[in-house]
């Protein structure tokens, strides 16, 4: 077939498309995938029975904010690498700002602890299961955005599925806070980026071949 | 360039929103643009460049609903073309037949080629080999141009069945001229 008939083919009979689409999955999948993430907290997990008490700590809404930027710069991220052409140069460095601010804290709170208090700072109680936990949650939501990326047209496909991975990994992050009894900005820097960044590694190794086109 | 690039856009967002006659242009001039576009840096491959033309203008067809009119178009096109071009690249394992940068956008527009080489791969000869539902929604409505009513009759299709199936059969016409190529 000559390309002028292809484009023929092409042209005849085509019909409105909805331009608003994909951006309405994508909003559902976020969506979708917060619920589910926190259900599955819920369950699995627990609701932590202390959580209206810590609500008056604020250290807790540092935790809190420090999640809803992770999950602010994941999802920008994912809304620039669907889309073909878009200006995509922002996307790690927004994505490093809140990680990079809480390490900043860290590092003061670690300065002014004793240094027999470091470790637990550190550690806290659950610094073994923190970043796992996370992960967890993490994969309905990464399934969703994948879904809903793939309505899409991604052309950096590996950076495409790291922002799935990180988008996922900070809503899951966003729903373990209601279970995670943890508050000390050293651990959140460290347990915290580890669990976010699990499926943001993940995502690069797949995205490859879930999102090609 | 500027002229170039609001002309496509207004005929692809007419196009985007059912005017065929405005999307019909569309295709034709982006036509040129893709043609010289990868002619340029599929130089080692001389033999391909036609077929990856029809390659990109139906990913740009099956993608069009992801262009967002607040965009540079020029940006949007270069995009899609580029990631066609690596990607054939990339099953060809030649990056060396990249002679030239692939990051100019801005350049998208600047040359236009209206001189088609014989494809080498056959649509008509894929089209074949899709699906029965698929194929008879693409070859009555797009091929023999009848309407979304006319080919639900002839097919015993609904006519929102006809419609899925085009817009199947186009995404599984694209995997196919991925994976034998």
């Amino acid at each position: 077939m000559r390309t002028d008939e292809f484009v023929s083919l092409l042209a005849t009979g085509t019909d409105a498309v909805d331009v608003r689409a994909p951006a309405r999955r994508c909003v559902a999948a976020m969506v979708g995938g917060t619920v589910v993430a926190t259900i599955l907290m819920a369950l699995w997990l627990d609701v932590r029975p202390t959580l209206a008490r810590d609500a008056n700590l604020p250290m807790f809404w540092v935790k809190e904010l420090f999640c809803v930027a992770l999950v602010a710069a994941g999802v920008f991220a994912v809304a620039r690498l669907s889309r073909p052409g878009a200006a995509v140069g922002r996307v790690e460095p927004l994505a490093g700002a809140p990680i990079l601010a809480m390490w900043l804290l860290a590092v003061v709170v670690l300065a002014v602890a004793e240094p027999e208090d470091r470790t637990d700072l550190i550690r806290g109680v659950s610094w073994t299961e923190c970043p796992y936990n996370i992960a967890v949650l993490s994969v309905p939501v990464f399934v969703a955005i994948v879904w809903a990326m793939r309505g899409f047209a991604p052309t950096h496909l590996r950076r495409a599925g790291a922002a799935a991975g990180f988008a996922a990994g900070a809503i899951g992050a966003l729903a373990y806070t209601l279970h995670c009894p943890e508050l000390d900005a050293p651990f959140l820097a460290i347990w915290y980026v580890a669990g976010v960044l699990i499926p943001s590694v993940v995502g690069a190794i797949v995205g490859p071949r879930l999102l090609r086109w | 360039m500027i002229a170039a690039e609001d002309r496509l856009r207004d005929l692809l967002v007419r196009g985007q929103a059912g005017d065929a006659a405005a999307y019909r242009v569309f295709l034709q001039e982006l036509t040129a643009h893709l043609r010289a576009f990868l002619r340029r840096r599929l130089s080692g491959l001389p033999d391909e460049v036609e077929d990856l033309v029809q390659e990109a203008l139906l990913a740009v067809h099956n993608q069009r609903h992801t262009y967002d009119a607040g965009q540079p178009l020029t940006a949007w096109l270069h995009a899609i073309a580029r990631y066609k071009l690596v990607d054939l690249l990339r099953r060809r394992a030649r990056g060396d037949a990249l002679n030239d940068s692939l990051d100019d956008a801005a350049e998208f527009l600047a040359a236009a080629d209206s001189d088609a080489a014989d494809a080498r791969r056959d649509v008509a000869k894929l089209l074949a080999t899709l699906p029965d539902r698929q194929r008879l929604a693409i070859v009555h409505m797009k091929l023999t141009g009848l309407s979304v009513a006319e080919t639900a009759r002839l097919t015993g299709m609904s006519e929102s069945a006809v419609k899925v199936n085009v817009h199947r059969g186009l995404k599984t016409l694209a995997e196919k001229m991925r994976s034998e190529a």
